[in-house]
């Protein structure tokens, strides 16, 4: 079993008489909708706080009365100034009463928790994301974050899955991405429909499309829990090693601060080691993936 | 630190005068068996006891709590935890006691959890020598928990007419400065205290066929026994095992409404790893479908997980799993067994 790194982050508590537990209140300042499935809120944090926070990292995120449900941050910290953004797929009883709010309504809030993406580690390498559906909602903060400090990566590339094109997420961004010199996106959807006329098929067909220099680039993967070893192996294929390959994992975090064992995986707990791990770190955890 | 000498109707005293400052709780009797209760009478107590349904844990743990008000209106949050009383946990046995230990880590390390500490901090523990075995199914010797050395504030061990107190911290020296009549122990009841010792230690099996050292690694290379397929075929994912546990601590979140729909709490309850939908995501992914593997995960925490985290083991031996288990599965032999295969392997 390889020891789970540590870089620095964000101190949430800085001091012992602080209640983990309590949340703080901010305001939803805007709410765009996106798919069936899925809104986007902007969050405005009290006022002179900052999120400080990490792509990769979560929120616990109250809507009290219903409970509280951890969500990725979608935002990047390059665009973060003062507020944040949490791109919520209508789920379960949290995410359902979330998108019965409205602008000026208010949210509990904790964190941000976990291990974030260490994109320092990642600069002067190429960069290929694989998000698959929502798995594009933390991968967002992360891609957002490179292409503001884009001179000091290598390429980045971005293989992108949706069930069909009606579940394609953050469309004017990919759309933005698309029309750049510097970034190389291909996007897919399991199945077309009459709007869509560009491939099809699940994101591991994307691969066939890009060459890579393996020992310079950092692969990236979120998405559902079935996607995974299937993009593990097209990054074995492409010559990527383990240590290269970073992702993100999905837990039912219910307190985020490595107590309450529900993101437990093996002896990890997700909420505090992760969510996000480099393959190498998780191989030998039978229950990752 | 010092030990003294309490007679039998001097302990009675010394609980019936505490129980004017504090919440005083200790082992009862209940419908043919004993569990801990709050107390207000010194005759509620037995302190001769073979073991309780659930551990005193949940004086310090509360199988539910509120960790905060709110109201609906204006989103508003109002911190308002109820306060804890001041409390004395009397009749601890020593595997209880490593097991406060235990969660007493959990708590304060990482992140700190004010509402078990602030709850602990406000507890005096008055333990008790074991001087038998509570049945069968305990294996604290195996485990190394059938003494403490630590983890009280007052010790007690029963010399028959008397109980030699030994004094484990300020607050257990305060508590019997203040409310117990107490004499010097002379050379007679030490003798007396070391002919109890030895003559309990020969009383109590070593239950397991290795020695608990091996534990994290017998487990470790048993991740992919067949044993564990069994046992989730026998599992009936009750959850029982762990309600009783003294060392389980994982717990729910979840919001109560008042019937006005506008105020209400957030309170976390016990949780189980046995239960189907306890690593369930919103997705519908459960990460820990079977009882197989949630079962497999349940001995790990014990045996292996919880000692690479904690520096304790997630286990004491007090056999209540055991006692609980409809379908007889027990930590003795799963350990037990797993040790043979290994060994029939190797």
């Amino acid at each position: 079993m390889v020891a789970i790194a540590s870089y620095p982050q964000t101190q949430v508590y800085p001091t012992i008489e602080q209640d983990i537990y309590l949340p703080y209140l901010a305001e939803i300042a805007d709410i765009r909708p996106m798919t069936a499935l899925e809104k986007v809120f902007t969050i405005e944090l009290p006022k002179g706080m900052s999120l400080g926070h990490r792509p990769g990292q979560f929120m616990e995120v109250s809507v009290f009365g219903v409970g509280e449900a951890p969500i990725s941050i979608s935002s990047s910290p390059s665009r973060s100034n003062g507020t944040f953004e949490l791109c919520v797929r209508k789920v379960g009883d949290v995410t359902t009463a979330l998108h019965s709010l409205k602008p000026g309504d208010k949210i509990g809030l904790r964190g941000p928790f976990g291990r974030g993406f260490p994109y320092e580690n990642f600069r002067g390498k190429d960069i290929l994301f694989v998000p698959g559906g929502l798995g594009l909602a933390p991968l967002r903060s992360l891609i957002n974050q490179v292409l503001d400090e884009r001179a000091l990566y290598g390429r980045v590339i971005i293989l992108y899955g949706a069930r069909n094109p009606g579940e394609l997420l953050f469309k004017d961004e990919l759309k933005a991405w698309g029309e750049r010199d510097d970034v190389e996106l291909y996007v897919t959807v399991d199945r077309g429909d009459e709007t869509w006329s560009g491939n099809v098929g699940v994101v591991t067909t994307l691969f066939k499309h890009i060459s890579i220099y393996p020992r310079n680039t950092v692969g990236i993967t979120c998405g559902p829990p079935v996607m995974y070893r299937f993009v593990l192996m097209e990054f074995f294929g492409k010559g990527i090693s383990e240590g290269n390959i970073y992702l993100s994992l999905e837990r039912r975090m219910k307190c985020g601060v490595g107590k309450c064992g529900h993101c437990q995986i093996n002896n990890i707990y997700a909420c505090q080691s992760g969510p996000v791990f480099s393959y190498r770190e998780i191989k030998g955890l039978e229950e990752a993936l | 630190m010092s030990l003294t000498i309490l007679s039998k109707q001097a302990f009675q005293d010394f609980v019936a005068r505490m129980l004017a400052d504090y919440r005083v709780a200790g082992p009862t009797p209940k419908n043919g068996s004993y569990v801990f209760e709050e107390i207000h009478d010194p005759s509620e107590l037995c302190m001769d006891y073979p073991t309780t349904l659930l551990p005193p844990k949940k004086f310090l743990l509360p199988t539910k709590e509120v960790l905060f008000k709110y109201t609906r209106q204006n989103g508003g949050v109002l911190q308002d935890p109820p306060e804890t009383p001041p409390t004395v946990l009397l009749g601890v046995h020593t595997c209880d006691l490593h097991a406060i230990q235990l969660l007493d880590t959990v708590f304060s390390s990482g992140h700190y959890d004010v509402h078990y500490m602030n709850r602990r901090k406000k507890t005096i523990i008055v333990s008790i020598e074991c001087l038998s075995p509570c049945d069968e199914h305990s294996f604290c010797k195996s485990m190394g928990t059938l003494t403490a050395d630590e983890g009280y504030d007052l010790h007690l061990t029963d010399l028959g007419d008397r109980y030699a107190v030994d004094v484990g911290t300020k607050a257990g020296e305060e508590l019997l400065a203040k409310y117990a009549t107490v004499k010097t122990a002379d050379k007679e009841d030490i003798q007396q205290l070391n002919a109890v010792i030895s003559a309990k230690w020969p009383k109590f099996p070593y239950r397991l066929d290795f020695d608990v050292s091996e534990l994290p690694s017998i487990l470790e290379l048993n991740m992919k026994s067949p044993l564990w397929q069994e046992l989730g075929d026998r599992c009936l994912a009750c959850a029982a095992c762990t309600n009783v546990c003294p060392t389980c601590f994982c717990f729910d979140v979840k919001d109560e409404v008042e019937l006005n729909l506008v105020d209400g709490q957030r309170v976390r309850q016990w949780d189980s790893c046995q239960l189907d939908e306890f690593a369930t995501v919103a997705g519908g992914h459960n990460f820990r479908a079977s009882r197989a593997l949630r079962q497999r995960h349940r001995f790990m925490r014990k045996g292996k997980y919880i000692l690479d985290a904690h520096k304790h083991l997630g286990c004491v031996g007090c056999g209540r799993c055991a006692r609980a288990c409809l379908v007889d599965i027990t930590p003795v032999g799963v350990f037990n067994e797993l040790y043979r295969q290994q060994e029939a392997g190797s």
